[in-house]
């Protein structure tokens, strides 16, 4: 299959860009990121709070595979529909810090459009550590694999 | 026998992995490295030896000390380092999409 998310992130650089084209008009694309519903699904979060506006907030939930509860939360600088977002977004009570995030939406064709996700961090430690997250949980979850395999050949 | 270390076999032991996370970011020194585990600090070595030897880690001679950094090119082979979050992106995306086209259908 086609790789359509792309991450660029330089070395030595405090931000990363995430770019990905979507077969969707613009505005359902945006739609996405305003309609709390819509944001729970995709994102498999709970949405606490969306104030889709300049000067706004937002709070979400989620709960890991143990039940423990996590919550994320930022600001809402700049909304212009169908434009941009501009905002901050952080992961309460983990050392990982507060995030500015451009977003940016484009029309590409009637019916297609691309979503560009500037993504900037206080430092480039932080964000290398932010990168390691999937990475970490991944060879976690493939050592738990080898295990349950080992087990079974092991009865 | 051959005693060549496993890459894998390296990464299935936790505190392996720990230090593997803690030295991502920035090169560390065993002491440093050490001073995060509770565990005896000739265990960490240890851990440290079976690491390099597999070549997940590269050693770097700084004066007296010898500091450690990540071999970007091996952890390659064991999985791409942003592969996975470039993944869970994806995956959060084609979701994204396929619901807006549910959602579009539906008007």
């Amino acid at each position: 299959m086609e790789r359509k998310t792309k991450i660029n992130a330089e070395d030595d650089k405090q931000e990363l860009v995430i770019t990905r084209e979507f077969d969707l008009p613009v505005d359902l694309l945006f739609k996405a990121y305003v309609e709390p519903e819509i944001v729970e699904q995709w994102m498999g979060t709970k949405v606490l709070k969306l104030e889709s506006k300049n000067h706004g907030s937002y709070q979400y939930e989620t709960t890991d595979p143990k039940g423990n509860k996590h919550l994320f939360n930022g600001v809402i600088h700049e909304f212009f529909p169908n434009q941009k977002i501009t905002r901050t977004f952080e992961m309460e009570n983990t050392p990982f810090g507060v995030q500015l995030e451009f977003l940016s939406f484009e029309k590409l064709t009637n019916n297609t459009s691309k979503l560009t996700m500037h993504v900037l961090y206080k430092s480039v430690a932080l964000r290398n550590q932010i990168l390691a997250l999937p990475f970490a949980q991944g060879i976690n979850m493939a050592h738990n694999r080898i295990q349950d395999i080992l087990s079974k050949h092991q009865k | 026998m051959n005693l060549r270390r496993d890459v894998f076999q390296a990464i299935a032991d936790p505190t392996r992995r720990a230090i593997l996370i803690l030295v991502a970011s920035q090169s560390m020194t065993a002491g440093a490295i050490a001073s995060n585990f509770d565990t005896a600090r000739p265990t960490v070595s240890k851990h440290l030896q079976i690491l390099t030897e597999c070549e997940l880690l590269e050693q770097e001679q700084n004066g007296r000390e010898i500091s450690y950094h990540i071999n970007a090119k091996k952890m390659k082979e064991v999985a791409d380092f942003i592969e996975p979050f470039r993944n869970m992106w994806d995956d959060r995306f084609n979701k994204l999409e396929s619901i807006m086209k549910t959602y579009q259908d539906k008007k």
